[in-house]
C-alpha cells in the first residue's frame, strides 16, 4: 500500500502534462498527524505532494460537485461509489474523469491510536502491516488491523467499482463480514431504550455541521438546515432539534449512502452517527437489494417504481 | 422515525384518493382512535426558555 504513492504520482504527473486533465485530486501529508487533507495539483510540478498512507479516509468524491473542467481523481473503493452516484446524480459526467482506482485495505481511526497513547501524537511511521506512533517519551506500534476505522473493518467493496487507472492489483474483498451488527442491536430494544440510546449518542453534538460537510452526498446549494424562509428545524442545541438534523440528514442520504465513514471522522466530538444512516443501508438491502454506487446503468430503488416496491407500511 | 424510539403507531402512512372520502373518514377516525390511545406525546417536545 505503502508503494501506492510513487505510481500516484507517476499516473498524476503523465495525465497532467499530456493535459489529459486540468487537475487531480489526491491527498498530501496533513499539519498534523494522521490528517492528509485533500491535494489538489494543477501542474506536474504540483504532483509531488502527492502521497498515501492509511490516513487517506476522507471521500474525494465531495470535491467533483458540479465541476466543468476535467479531473483525474484518486478513488479508494468508497470514493469510486460516491463518484458513481455522483454521476447518476448528474453532479458529474463520466467523460470529465480519469478514475485513479487504489484498491483499499482499509484506513486508520486517529482516536483509536490517540486514545491508546499516553500523550500527544507527533509522528506516525507506517508499515504494511503496522503503525508506530511517537511522541514526547513515547513510542507505540500498533497491527494496523486493531486500529482501522469502524466502518472500514466491515467494507466489502475496497476495490474501486470503475477505474480508468489502477495504482496496484485489486486487493482480496473482506468475506462474511456481518455489516450490521451494530443496527441489529438497536432493533433488539424496546422504544423507550432506543430513544434513550439515540439521546446518549447525540448529546455531546455541537452542530458544527462537519458530518454534512464532509459528506459527499450533501451538495445542497442550502441545506435544510441553514435555510430560515421557512425554517424547518431550530438552529440552536435544542435536544430534539439536534435529534432532527441528524435523522434527516440521514434520510437524504438513504440508498445514496456507501458508509464511507466520512461523517464519523470528521466529527469534532466523535459521534458515531454512522448508525442513523447505516439503518437505511440495511434498510435499502433488506428491501430493495440495493448497494449504493456499485453501477453506473442501475437506477437507485427510490428513484424508479417497481410493482413489487413493498409498501406494506401505508394503510 | 420508530428506530429512533418514536413509539410504534404513534407515525402513520396512508394513501388516500380525493375520491375515497369513506376511507378517509375510516382511516381518520382509526389514527385519531389509536393515537389517543398512545396518550400524549413525550417525544420531540420543546420547553419554552425559563424566564425569571
Amino acid at each position: 500500500m505503502l508503494s501506492y504513492t510513487e505510481k500516484i504520482r507517476e499516473i498524476a504527473g503523465r495525465l497532467l502534462a499530456s493535459g489529459a486533465v486540468e487537475m487531480v485530486i489526491g491527498f498530501r501529508q496533513g499539519t498534523i498527524p494522521m490528517m492528509n487533507e485533500p491535494h489538489f495539483a494543477k501542474t506536474p510540478a504540483e504532483v509531488g505532494k502527492l502521497v498515501w498512507d492509511s490516513h487517506c479516509g476522507i471521500n474525494l468524491a465531495n470535491y467533483l460537485t458540479d465541476r466543468k473542467e476535467k479531473i483525474g481523481i484518486v478513488a479508494k473503493g468508497c470514493d469510486s461509489r460516491n463518484i458513481v452516484t455522483h454521476i447518476i446524480e448528474n453532479k458529474i459526467k463520466r467523460e470529465q474523469l480519469v478514475v485513479i482506482g487504489v484498491p483499499c485495505r482499509g484506513m486508520v481511526d486517529k482516536r483509536k491510536i490517540a486514545m491508546k497513547c499516553p500523550g500527544e501524537v507527533t509522528a506516525v511511521i507506517e508499515t504494511e502491516t503496522g503503525i508506530t506512533a511517537k511522541g514526547n517519551g513515547f513510542s507505540q506500534s500498533f497491527e494496523k488491523k486493531d486500529v482501522l476505522q469502524h466502518n472500514c473493518s466491515l467494507c466489502i467493496h475496497r476495490n474501486p467499482v470503475i477505474h480508468d487507472e489502477l495504482v496496484a492489483e485489486p486487493v482480496d474483498e473482506q468475506k462474511g463480514v456481518d455489516r450490521y451488527a451494530d443496527v441489529r442491536a438497536v432493533e433488539a430494544m424496546s422504544p423507550e431504550q432506543r430513544w434513550k440510546y439515540f439521546e446518549d449518542l447525540l448529546s455531546p453534538c455541537v452542530r458544527c455541521y462537519a458530518c454534512r460537510n464532509a459528506c459527499p452526498l450533501c451538495y445542497c446549494p442550502t441545506c435544510f438546515v441553514d435555510e430560515s424562509r421557512p425554517q424547518w428545524v431550530g438552529k440552536g442545541q435544542e435536544p430534539s432539534d439536534v435529534r432532527t438534523f441528524h435523522f434527516l440528514r440521514a434520510y437524504h442520504c438513504a440508498g445514496r449512502c456507501t458508509d464511507c465513514g466520512s461523517c464519523e471522522r470528521a466529527c469534532p466530538v466523535g459521534i458515531n452517527m454512522r448508525v442513523f444512516t447505516k439503518k437505511l443501508e440495511k434498510d435499502s438491502l433488506d428491501l430493495f437489494g440495493w448497494e449504493a454506487g456499485l453501477s453506473l446503468e442501475v437506477r437507485p430503488p427510490l428513484d424508479v417504481y417497481r410493482p413489487n416496491d413493498p409498501n406494506d407500511f401505508i394503510k | 422515525m420508530e428506530h429512533m424510539g418514536i413509539e410504534p403507531g404513534r407515525l402513520q402512512f396512508s394513501w388516500i384518493s380525493s375520491a375515497e372520502s369513506t376511507k378517509f373518514v375510516n382511516v381518520a377516525t382509526q389514527v385519531t382512535q389509536s393515537i389517543k390511545a398512545l396518550g400524549p406525546n413525550t417525544q420531540f417536545i420543546k420547553k419554552l426558555a425559563e424566564v425569571a
